[in-house]
């Protein structure tokens, strides 16, 4: 009976030579070592078997190209390829966090979708058709201001040389439009917000 | 009501049966054994055989 162990250059020989048995055992023999280190970092089972099976392809990979010099370290081999690909886990969690929805917390309570529905699409469409109606009422030289600087996104030096008035003229017209803009919402009795 | 204590495991014996599941080394054996490379005019080819 042979009671010497077969060591890991033997099997890597072996396993580059084509024989799949050799890496059977070279995964039995250290999946412990490995696995364990990799669990020690992420403390996740789900995320442990990823790395796990992602070095252990790439060793796959390097052995089948024959690119691999066994110098009897093909433990710290393995466990450098596990290390830089836990460090790779962590540097995407840090780009993309995961929120965590399963326990008392759930992130969706502070985080909302900023996008309209379609009901608040349909009161902000009327809300904007009512106040398009209602600035009517404002005096021409206060409308004038008013939707130059709002529905034409106009600055006020533009809208002083378009109207031919100082800039502290054109802002004292877009004040009292706003003024009287609100007495007239109060007058309707509007209430003009979603 | 009575307290309920249990035992806190310890990072040690929280890592001491830790092992890859058997489906993970099985997908593993079995890549291994679909993978060829081939050389060919010095360039190596990998392929997965169905």
């Amino acid at each position: 009976m042979n009671n010497v162990e077969i060591t890991d250059a033997v099997l890597v020989r072996e396993y580059m030579q084509g024989n799949e048995a050799a890496l059977s055992k070279l995964i039995n023999r250290h999946q412990h070592r490995i696995y364990s280190f990799i669990f020690s970092k992420v403390y996740d089972r789900d995320v442990s078997e990823d790395i796990f099976q992602d070095t252990f392809i790439k060793v796959i990979n390097t052995l089948k190209r024959g690119k691999y010099n066994e110098e009897g370290k093909f433990l710290p081999w393995v466990m450098r390829i596990a290390h830089n690909l836990v460090i790779d886990h962590f540097r995407r969690n840090k780009r993309m966090p995961k929120f965590d929805n399963s326990g008392d917390f759930n992130i969706f309570s502070v985080l909302s979708d900023s996008d309209l529905n379609i009901e608040t699409q349909i009161i902000k469409d009327q809300i904007e058709n009512d106040v398009k109606e209602l600035i009517k009422e404002l005096p021409e030289d206060q409308l004038e201001v008013l939707t130059m600087r709002i529905y034409k996104d106009m600055s006020f030096k533009e809208i002083s040389e378009r109207t031919g008035v100082s800039i502290n003229t054109a802002l004292g017209r877009m004040r009292y439009a706003l003024i009287n803009l609100r007495k007239i919402i109060e007058k309707h009795n509007l209430v003009l917000t979603n | 009501m009575r307290k309920l204590y249990t035992k806190k495991l310890s990072k040690k014996d929280q890592l001491k049966d830790l092992e890859p599941g058997k489906e993970t080394v099985q997908f593993l054996l079995n890549y291994s054994k679909a993978l060829r490379v081939v050389d060919c005019h010095g360039i190596k080819f990998a392929t997965i055989l169905n």
